[in-house]
């Protein structure tokens, strides 16, 4: 049960995508640097060289590690390439949301909390 | 069904039947208010549901209409800006709030989203060219995601409605299924046990009623064997006595004083 400790202090939006969606999204003004030495960034871009396993430490590190996320943005086709990962993580916060991106429409199909919506009503 | 369930290990006793009942009543209220919780609860997660889908529908659009916006802005500066961007994020201006509203006992969080002020990393992005569309791309970007957020938090009351609704359903159905036909099942059990209780009571009162009736009647005749053998040895004493006659008239004053005496003390 989420109690109220455990989403107090999220206020931040969290990215993973492609550049034109995190350039979009930063434009907006979500993006957030901590302070610090060990300064970490709440976005990622993914390109066609960046490995899987990038993206998946990302996303571990922005669900798991990071207390101060309220949302993870994540493009369509970069959570296909960690589909595994994102469908397995069911906790309600940080909430996952699956955005389209300018190259690949969107596809309901593939999103892991419409594919749950749609198992239930049997369809 | 109900024999499937078995039931609780209790002493047929009159206490653990009141006990049983309690709780079966108890069971019973409890199983209601819960049918009415899950039904609650089902209810709004299926307006949820139906709000997602569509808010999905409204997000591919607007997304759609901010990455034509961005289109813009790299046409009208002319190059990538985006990692000039990337570098000069520092601190979020957009940042959500959680909030909670309660539903039957559920708290569903609610993010909503504010803009800090006087936070602006992005001040001189576009200052050569191409300020005015940086500028609409960006309103473009903060309204998409605000539906983006407002989609999050739907998302989020729909896996935690998800989650308690199983919960709600699976109590429901261990109240309905389990615990309701066990406790009737006991129930029966002690009804029984007691019947047979009661029925081995009456057998032993009867029987000791019979045993008692019997020695009653022994009793009875011992007495009356004792009477007769009495008046057998008086009929005996009397033989003698008809023979002398002469000295019981002289003892008849005394018998009709006795007599009177006896009527006086009546």
């Amino acid at each position: 049960m989420a109690s109220a400790a455990t989403y107090k202090d999220r206020q931040f939006l969290a990215v993973i995508g492609d550049e034109d969606s995190v350039t979009g999204l930063l434009l907006a003004g979500v993006g957030h640097v901590t302070d610090g030495p060990d300064s970490q960034r709440n976005f990622l871009v993914v390109d066609g060289k960046t490995e899987t396993s990038e993206i998946e430490r990302t996303f571990q590190n922005f669900t798991q590690e990071r207390k101060d996320i309220a949302i993870i943005l994540i493009n369509q086709h970069i959570a296909e390439r960690i589909r595994h990962t994102v469908d397995t993580f069911t906790d309600p916060f940080p909430a996952i949301l699956e955005i389209p991106s300018k190259d690949h429409p969107y596809d309901p199909e593939k999103d892991s909390v419409l594919k749950r919506v749609r198992r239930l009503f049997g369809e | 069904m109900s024999g499937a369930v078995g039931r609780e290990p209790v002493f047929p006793t009159r206490q653990s039947l009141g006990l049983m009942k309690s709780k079966l009543k108890g069971a019973e209220i409890g199983h209601s208010l819960l049918k009415r919780k899950s039904e609650a609860l089902t209810k709004r997660f299926r307006e949820i549901t139906r709000r997602i889908d569509e808010a999905k529908q409204k997000m591919g659009r607007v997304m759609q209409i901010a990455a034509f916006s961005l289109a813009e802005v790299s046409y009208a500066v002319g190059g990538d800006i985006g990692y000039q961007i990337q570098e000069s994020a520092k601190q979020a201006r957009f940042r959500v709030r959680a909030k909670q509203e309660n539903v039957s006992g559920v708290f569903l969080p609610q993010f909503e989203s504010y803009t800090e002020e006087g936070v602006n990393d992005f001040g001189l992005t576009g200052l050569g060219k191409g300020g005015q569309q940086i500028q609409r791309c960006r309103e473009t970007y903060a309204r998409a995601v605000e539906t983006l957020v407002e989609l999050a938090s739907l998302q989020t009351a729909f896996l935690i409605l998800d989650e308690v609704i199983k919960v709600v359903n699976r109590r429901v159905n261990a109240i309905e299924h389990v615990i309701i036909p066990r406790t009737e099942n006991t129930i029966k059990y002690i009804n029984s046990e007691l019947d047979e209780l009661d029925r081995e009571e009456f057998y032993r009162l009867k029987k000791v009623s019979g045993k008692k009736q019997r020695d009653v009647a022994q009793a009875d005749a011992e007495i009356l064997a004792a009477r007769q053998k009495a008046a057998e040895k008086e009929a005996e004493n009397d033989a003698p006595a008809t023979a002398a006659p002469s000295t019981e008239e002289t003892e008849a004053p005394d018998v009709l004083g006795e007599q009177e005496d006896t009527d006086v003390i009546f």
